[in-house]
């Protein structure tokens, strides 16, 4: 691994300035993203700044109901907190679904939203990739693109995002903290990731410096059901080829709100309003969640070998309404 | 901001890092990037610890830190300054093999051994986690950070499952 200087923060007006919004500087919080692409040379800080002894750890209900998330808590004791378990099983499902337990224990809230694509292009530091080295091309548009995007793509740019978590998040709702050189400021979960439009290598609306201090999930839906669906190549420790997180309150049987955002099939977390528009005040059947299908992929892009991945994830969304509205159901008849 | 000449200087000086590995305080001398798993193995001679994918694919690195299972190789051992270490050699106390490790040796729970260290260090924090449920399912799948290209998850899970019934039979014996 190539070799880079290391400090630690403690708080983060300290991180802020040793960071210096300078682009060689990173922050390190698990380091499972980092190291694992600094060994692979795609990425090549000359410095990192350890943020794991600033007081982000926490994670709090508000006084307005939100849950208010600390940029390092862990993904296990996200999953495993008790406020997630209850009042965001949608959370709880997705981040158990990624990864494995190792990396679990190591990946933070802040990181996990910041991960990179598993494009193996992008992996490649010498393959072509727009996203890794702006103007290059892209190996993977006539490569070998099963894993990657039918939904968000560019013709600079068809890698997946790849997290799960991320996904829960697009439908649950969510701010972003950030405090960098310029001082604090807010951004909607869902505007911080970027489409790859003709700037793949712009990811998110980070400023150079900026740090994600904390993550702020929306109120809850009251007597909402919900549903994380992950379809992969194998069942367990494996990116998606589709995935749907479904939140979804049903009253006499009519769909009174929903949340639907996909994940596998995406270049960037991707709530997917126009099937939300579908399933409002539309009967809870399968008839409803197959026109929300049909509508969360209508504007799809296949290459090669991804098209399958059209009609995986209209069954995936299909079967995540479906098990959504049974648990809403559930919770109806506890009540 | 800091100059690349002064980065690059600072860059290759070693830090020190005091850790406390299997109960004993250790300090070692280090460069900035190197993983936790490379100063176990080559700074401290703690070879049990296995060097996989070093990609956090495979878990032959596996080793607790502050009691969590984690993947070594992608741990700076910077990153780990006054925490407590367990490695496959802390395992075994007073004389006596851990559960896990008995467990493994009557199930047969691996043949070439390579991932050994590393599935019974993802076994060990297991037993001691009661968010895992008791049923196969979530054992495994809370396992499945760790590889075994022999193919002998049968024992594995097996042994893990044994392992946790006398740990646990032994905590009610207690209490």
């Amino acid at each position: 691994m190539r070799s880079f200087a290391y400090c630690t923060a403690d708080d983060v007006s300290q991180a802020v300035t040793k960071h210096g919004a300078d682009d060689r500087v990173a922050y390190v919080a698990g380091g499972t993203t980092l190291l694992d692409l600094v060994k692979l040379d795609v990425m090549r800080p000359a410095q990192l700044v350890d943020i794991n002894r600033l007081p982000l750890d926490e994670v709090e209900t508000l006084d307005d109901g939100r849950l208010r998330i600390g940029a390092t808590v862990t993904n296990t004791d996200l999953a495993h907190h008790p406020e997630v378990k209850a009042h965001y099983p949608l959370l709880s499902q997705a981040l158990l679904a990624g990864a494995s337990t190792q990396l679990r224990n190591m990946a933070t809230t802040a990181g996990n939203v910041m991960q990179r694509t598993r494009c193996p292009y992008y992996r490649d530091a010498s393959a072509a990739c727009n996203r890794r080295e702006p103007g290059s091309g892209c190996d993977a548009m006539h490569g070998i693109n099963r894993m990657h995007a039918v939904l968000g793509v560019s013709d600079q740019c068809i890698a997946t995002h790849p997290s799960d978590m991320c996904i829960a998040m697009a439908a649950i709702g969510a701010t972003l903290t950030l405090e960098g050189p310029d001082g604090k400021r807010e951004i909607a979960f869902n505007d911080f990731h970027r489409l790859p439009g003709d700037q793949p290598e712009k990811e998110h609306e980070l400023r150079p410096g900026e740090l994600i201090t904390h993550i702020t999930l929306d109120t809850p839906i009251e007597g909402a059901g919900a549903y994380y669906l992950k379809l992969r190549d194998r069942a367990s420790y494996e990116f998606a080829l589709a995935s749907a997180g479904a939140i979804v309150a049903v009253e006499d049987g009519v769909i009174r709100e929903a949340r639907l955002a996909l994940g596998g099939v995406a270049t960037k977390p991707w709530r997917s309003h126009e099937a939300e528009l579908a399933l409002h005040d539309q009967p809870a059947a399968v008839s409803t969640f197959e026109m929300a299908a049909e509508a969360a992929m209508q504007d799809a892009v296949p290459h090669e070998y991804n098209a399958f991945k059209i009609p995986l994830a209209r069954q995936a969304i299909v079967r995540a309404l479906r098990e959504a509205c049974r648990d809403a159901e559930n919770a109806n008849q506890q009540r | 901001m800091m100059e690349p000449s002064e980065t690059a200087a600072q860059s290759a000086e070693t830090v020190t890092v005091n850790l406390i590995v299997n109960g004993e305080p250790r300090q070692l001398q280090v460069t900035p990037n190197v993983v936790l798993l490379d100063a176990l193995r080559d700074e401290l001679r703690l070879t049990g610890t296995k060097k996989g994918c070093d990609h956090g694919q495979c878990g032959a690195c596996t080793v607790h830190v502050d009691g969590m299972a984690i993947n070594s190789c992608l741990r700076l051992a910077v990153m780990c300054e006054g925490q407590h270490i367990t490695t496959v050699e802390g395992l075994a106390r007073d004389g006596q093999l851990h559960p896990v490790q008995r467990a493994f040796l009557e199930h047969d729970a691996y043949q070439c051994g390579y991932c050994t260290p590393g599935q019974m260090m993802s076994a060990a924090a297991l037993l001691e986690d009661e968010r895992i449920a008791a049923d196969d399912a979530s054992v495994r799948e809370a396992m499945s950070g760790n590889l075994c290209r022999c193919g002998a998850y049968k024992n594995i899970l097996e042994a893990v499952q044994d392992a946790r019934r006398e740990v646990a039979a032994g905590t009610e014996e207690r209490s």
